[in-house]
């Protein structure tokens, strides 16, 4: 396997292990968070906001640099306008996440552990990643 | 209150993880772009989406493994309770919504913000205030105003 494949598999790494063990697999976690009249739970909060602080510094430095390790550029998004798709599709996404609690990431984390729910759900998305190739473009 | 060490620690990895990611590879940690992109992307594009997915998957199931009561499966740990339709149903609206909306916790939340994008920012704001609203709607069953 390439250099690069392999550091893809410690990044996911890293990033699972996260996720486990800032209680962010537990759908009920997730929803405690959400669920602003209820008990709130702002364990997702303090993930979110350590991550996004070693990300924008971390970032930040690499992007100083003029092309990867591993790989001859970076491959940013390059999208600018804000239009009606990113809205509408984000809209669907919230949607799905407050009814069940799954982002992409946990939800794939659950099938380590063959969780009932992850069996369901992750299927499930994948048919709307489908859906969506097959019907927008 | 005491400071919730493994929240901030567990945030800190899943920053590492989408730094560690660009570093290496350029690209960036979007859950929904990896996994969608593992499965319909060129040949010499799945092997590194595949890798992380594996990774993520391994190491998410090791600390659950070792969180879990000596005894007992890990699973227990997660929740058990919601019906397959409903699973079903806000799979595909996860699904169909990160594709459309071009990411989702990850890739908008941890990775497009922290760069300072004006869509990702917008799209993170939309999609928790649906996902609160959605939320209260399921649990309370009415209108949050």
């Amino acid at each position: 396997m390439s250099r690069a494949v392999w550091a893809a598999a410690v990044a996911g790494a890293l990033f699972g292990a996260g996720l486990a063990l800032s209680g962010m697999t537990d759908a009920r976690r997730v929803l405690g968070f959400l669920d602003i009249r209820g008990e709130f739970d702002p364990t997702l909060i303090w993930v979110l906001g350590s991550a996004l602080l070693v990300s924008a510094i971390g970032q930040r430095r690499v992007l100083r640099r003029t092309q990867p390790w591993f790989a001859l550029r970076f491959q940013l998004p390059t999208a600018r306008d804000v239009d009606a798709r990113l809205l509408l599709g984000a809209a669907l996404f919230g949607i799905g996440w407050g009814w069940a609690g799954y982002c992409p990431g946990p939800a794939i984390a659950g099938l380590a552990v063959a969780s009932r729910e992850a069996l369901w759900f992750v299927p499930a998305m994948v048919l709307g990643f489908w859906l969506h190739d097959r019907l927008v473009h | 209150m005491n400071p919730p060490w493994s929240a901030l620690a567990g945030g800190a990895l899943i920053g590492i993880a989408a730094v560690c990611l660009l570093s290496a590879t350029g690209r960036v940690a979007g859950i929904s772009g990896i996994a969608a992109g593992s499965l319909h992307a060129d040949r010499g594009e799945r092997g590194w989406r595949w890798a992380f997915l594996m990774g993520l998957m391994a190491a998410a199931g090791l600390v659950l493994w070792w969180q879990s009561v000596p005894g007992s499966t890990p699973r227990v740990l997660l929740r058990d309770t919601l019906p397959a339709w409903q699973l079903i149903g806000a799979g595909l609206l996860v699904g169909f919504g990160t594709r459309l909306g071009s990411g989702c916790t990850s890739g908008h939340g941890v990775c497009g913000m922290a760069r300072g994008s004006k869509r990702s920012l917008l799209a993170v704001l939309v999609f928790m205030a649906c996902a609160m609203l959605t939320t209260f709607v399921v649990r309370h069953g009415g209108a949050p105003l």
